[in-house]
């Protein structure tokens, strides 16, 4: 578990993160959102006693992360897939980690393995792909198989196969109980890969809940209805007091109402139904609603 | 328009591109796909005039490139969003682009402003983050006011709100009548902006089609049921289909039946519906099915 | 110990040290070469040997030394490194004892080795090791790199780019102190408190002609021992400085 209490990092005059307080379960995979600048980068380098609070605390099962005995069998971090000597071996990095923290040299080649390193081992980071310097990190963090997980935009530079793998990959982590703080700009990517959601802007939090209530309390549901009886059934919603619209290709949105009413309608006055779908919002959608005021580089849209 | 006929690139004996052959409209935004090492970027580069193919041709509304008179009036690419000199201002790296190609240096102004740099014009380049040199790569994209574009993963680093902003962007090029041609691996994003598909695997082209047929003829599609009878509306609809459970709210996955058809079912039956949801593919799912052989790296 | 194997194993696994390693090899005891070479048979003495160790080799082992933290900071290591090990002073003082360490073997490899050459090419030269002097005189030039090297660390830590601590570091040594000598009067006062002219002091062998020992002419205050404790007293005090610092600041 991750907890961040009242936590606040100041540059001078600029408040990068304002009084934040959140915390992190195990057993599912959160999403940390905001735009640009919103602190997510500090708050992150916070959590892992790289940066000093100016004021608050972060703690990691309980203490705070320069706290841990070897910090690496309880917290994997990828930040900064770069942060490697280019003239180092993949292996040559792994394996001072692993000493620094006690953790024996065959651990080394197994999460070489699980990135799928091997071949690429003996060769040095310096001459490696984003792809692949991303799966070194990747597999510095699984080292000391750690019970909290964090991960700073890890698809970056990844491809297709990769992406797939690395979703799986923390939402297993997260089924195993593992607690996995996952930063991303790729919402698309989020929607699909966390239960949770912290999302911060101007360094403060604007919300910490499910994905999905964060979607439906900002987008608003609606239900798409084809049937061949909509001149009967559209009637019957009206009278209800949902709001229906004419949708695409002849069928009505509904809102106001749950599939599940509507289904119930449907049935007791024996209309057919050729689709009953509840529609929800995007995840795209629902931050750009929350966040709209907390953007630091506005592009003009349109132009 | 921009043509590939029999491209070829070999190095040594690895073959980087392997007879390559592929149109990319105007009017639309195409995607281009492949896993890594697929030779999207040598292709790219092909295409920019960068590298030279072995053998086979593409070129740009008929012409190669290197025979454009002002290139960055006719093609606008992001390749690289770091070909920038770091002590450079990002309006100096304009200036001498748009002199180079004689476009009035008030476009400058213009496509620093589209991009929202106008702020931070005059800061050197090598002090952006990612994201703002992301948006610079663009603006030079965007210089010559070209009629095709060319971006190469130009979500790279950008917050939610550039990617919204990108997105909806090709798209206004796109229906300009300009050509658009995007290479990305991210997928979920791909399946929101592309309209055409070109992926590649090993240097050869897999799939030339649009994004919705490339999902339909590599996947599935199936009905989500929900209903307060779903005992009873299974024994039916196992007669014509192939009827599992979703793992995580215990709704009907009907495969082999159209939606419409299971209503009628339902409702013959008498039996209530609480959800009816035709179901698609997803690009990923259609990608993995189809680039199976062609992964470099594998993880376990 | 673990900290030591960790640092170890860094150190290890990149190029440079085996460079500079041996650039000061090839600088220390290249340099003994040529004055054993351009030195009349039977004219080479002990103090004459430790030319190049002391001075040439020493800028590069300052250099290494450097690099070894500043490249921590340029390739954004030392993140990883603070990851691993939150206690900073700990995973410091750990890369610094482990540089100081192969700075003094590597010292005494260029000191001895360099001697050894001399006796080689110039055999008719009284060359043996008779007195302490004497073998202060060699003997000493590891420990002067392990002291050197701890101060080249401090200095890397406190700037952080290795531009500007090899500069700090290569003018320090090499010119500044020299320089202040030219102030009059006062320069030669100041110089006797300066830390590398300390560290020449200890090595200096004392009676002959004077003029060939670097140094000469200042009047130092100290003993010879009392100037490495002083030298090695500056280093580890500029090192708890840049401890105290790397701590506090953010990573």
């Amino acid at each position: 578990m991750i907890e961040a209490i009242g936590l606040t990092k100041r540059y001078g005059r600029t408040v990068a993160v304002d009084d934040l307080s959140f915390t992190v379960q195990p057993g599912r995979v959160t999403g940390f959102l905001g735009p640009n600048g919103a602190g997510k980068s500090t708050t992150m380098r916070m959590i892992l006693g790289l940066d000093r609070p100016t004021a608050g605390r972060v703690l990691i099962d309980g203490k705070p992360y320069d706290q841990l005995h070897r910090p690496l069998q309880t917290v994997g971090a990828l930040l900064d897939a770069k942060w490697v000597h280019p003239n180092r071996s993949a292996r040559a990095h792994l394996r001072w980690l692993a000493k620094s923290n006690g953790l024996p040299g065959k651990r080394v080649d197994a999460v070489l393995d699980a990135v799928g390193l091997t071949q690429v081992a003996g060769k040095k980071a310096g001459g490696f792909s984003l792809g692949m310097s991303q799966r070194l990190g990747i597999a510095a963090a699984l080292l000391g198989d750690p019970k909290v997980l964090l991960f700073d935009e890890p698809v970056n530079g990844l491809d297709p196969e990769g992406i797939l793998w690395i979703r799986t990959f923390m939402q297993n982590l997260a089924a195993e109980g593992r607690t996995v703080l996952v930063s991303s700009h790729l919402l698309s990517e989020m929607a699909l890969t966390a239960s949770e959601l912290v999302v911060i802007g101007r360094g403060k939090l604007i919300s910490q809940s499910s994905t999905a209530e964060f979607v439906d309390r900002s987008t608003g549901n609606s239900v798409l209805v084809r049937s061949p009886q909509l001149f009967k059934l559209g009637p019957l919603l009206v009278d209800k007091g949902f709001t229906v619209r004419d949708g695409a290709d002849g069928a009505l949105s509904v809102s106001g109402a749950t599939s599940d009413q509507i289904g119930d309608i449907a049935a007791a006055n024996g209309v057919v139904l050729h689709e009953l779908s509840p529609q929800r919002g995007s995840l795209e959608e629902a931050f750009m609603q929350l966040t709209g005021d907390a953007v630091e580089y506005h592009a003009e849209i349109g132009k | 328009m921009i043509e590939a006929v029999r491209l070829r690139k070999h190095y040594g004996r690895t073959k980087a591109v392997d007879d390559l052959s592929f149109i990319v409209k105007p009017g639309r935004v195409t995607g281009f796909l492949g896993p890594n090492g697929a030779g999207k970027s040598t292709t790219m580069r092909m295409i920019l005039g960068l590298d030279t193919p072995t053998s086979g041709d593409v070129t740009i509304d008929g012409k190669h490139y290197t025979e454009l008179k002002q290139p960055l009036r006719k093609v606008g690419a992001l390749l690289d969003a770091k070909w920038v000199h770091p002590n450079r201002s990002a309006r100096s790296h304009l200036k001498w682009m748009a002199v180079s190609n004689k476009i009035p240096v008030s476009r400058v102004d213009e496509v620093l402003e589209i991009v929202g740099l106008t702020e931070v014009a005059n800061k050197k380049a090598g002090g952006f983050s990612l994201g703002m040199s992301q948006r610079l790569g663009i603006a030079g994209a965007l210089l010559g006011d070209p009629e095709v574009l060319l971006f190469d993963e130009p979500v790279n680093g950008l917050d939610p709100e550039g990617i919204l902003w990108i997105r909806q962007f090709m798209h206004r090029l796109a229906d300009e009548g300009r050509t658009v041609f995007v290479s990305s691996h991210l997928l979920s994003e791909m399946a929101q902006t592309a309209q055409d598909l070109i992926v590649i695997g090993k240097g050869q082209l897999i799939a030339q089609t649009t994004t919705e047929q490339f999902i339909s003829d590599a996947t599935q599609d199936h009905v989500r049921v929900r209903s307060p009878h779903a005992v009873k509306l299974r024994e039916i609809l196992v007669a014509d289909a192939t009827v599992t459970e979703d793992a995580v709210d215990g709704a009907l996955v009907v495969h082999g039946l159209p939606a419409a058809r299971i209503g009628e079912i339902a409702a013959d039956n008498q039996i209530v519906l609480h959800e009816l949801s035709p179901q698609r593919g997803s690009l990923e799912d259609a990608f993995m099915q189809l680039t199976k052989e062609s992964v470099e790296y594998h993880a376990h | 110990m673990t900290l030591l194997a960790v640092e170890r194993i860094k150190l290890f696994s990149t190029r440079s040290p085996y460079w500079c390693t041996a650039l000061a090899l090839v600088l220390g005891v290249g340099l003994t070469a040529i004055i054993a070479g351009t030195t009349e048979n039977g004219q080479m003495s002990v103090g004459l040997t430790q030319f190049g160790s002391s001075q040439l080799a020493l800028a590069v082992v300052l250099v290494m030394s450097a690099l070894a933290v500043t490249t921590e900071y340029r390739f954004n290591t030392i993140r990883a490194t603070f990851l691993a090990v939150p206690s900073r002073t700990s995973a410091l003082v750990a890369k610094t004892a482990v540089v100081a360490f192969i700075a003094a073997v590597l010292g005494e490899i260029i000191a001895f080795g360099s001697w050894g050459l001399a006796k080689v090419m110039s055999p008719a030269s009284d060359l043996a090791i008779n007195t302490g002097a004497e073998w202060r005189h060699i003997a000493g030039v590891g420990l002067l790199y392990g002291i050197g090297a701890v101060l080249a660390i401090a200095v890397g830590i406190l700037v952080r780019q290795t531009a500007g601590a090899v500069a700090i570091l290569l003018v320090w040594n090499m010119l500044l102190e020299g320089l202040i000598g030219i102030i009059p009067k006062v320069g030669v006062k100041i110089q006797a408190w300066l830390p590398f002219q300390n560290a020449n002091n200890f090595l200096a062998l004392g009676g002959g002609n004077p003029a060939e020992q670097p140094g000469a002419g200042i009047d130092f205050k100290l003993s010879q021992w009392g100037s490495l404790a002083y030298f090695a007293g500056i280093a580890i005090a500029l090192l708890v400085v840049a401890l105290v610092v790397a701590k506090r600041r953010d990573a």
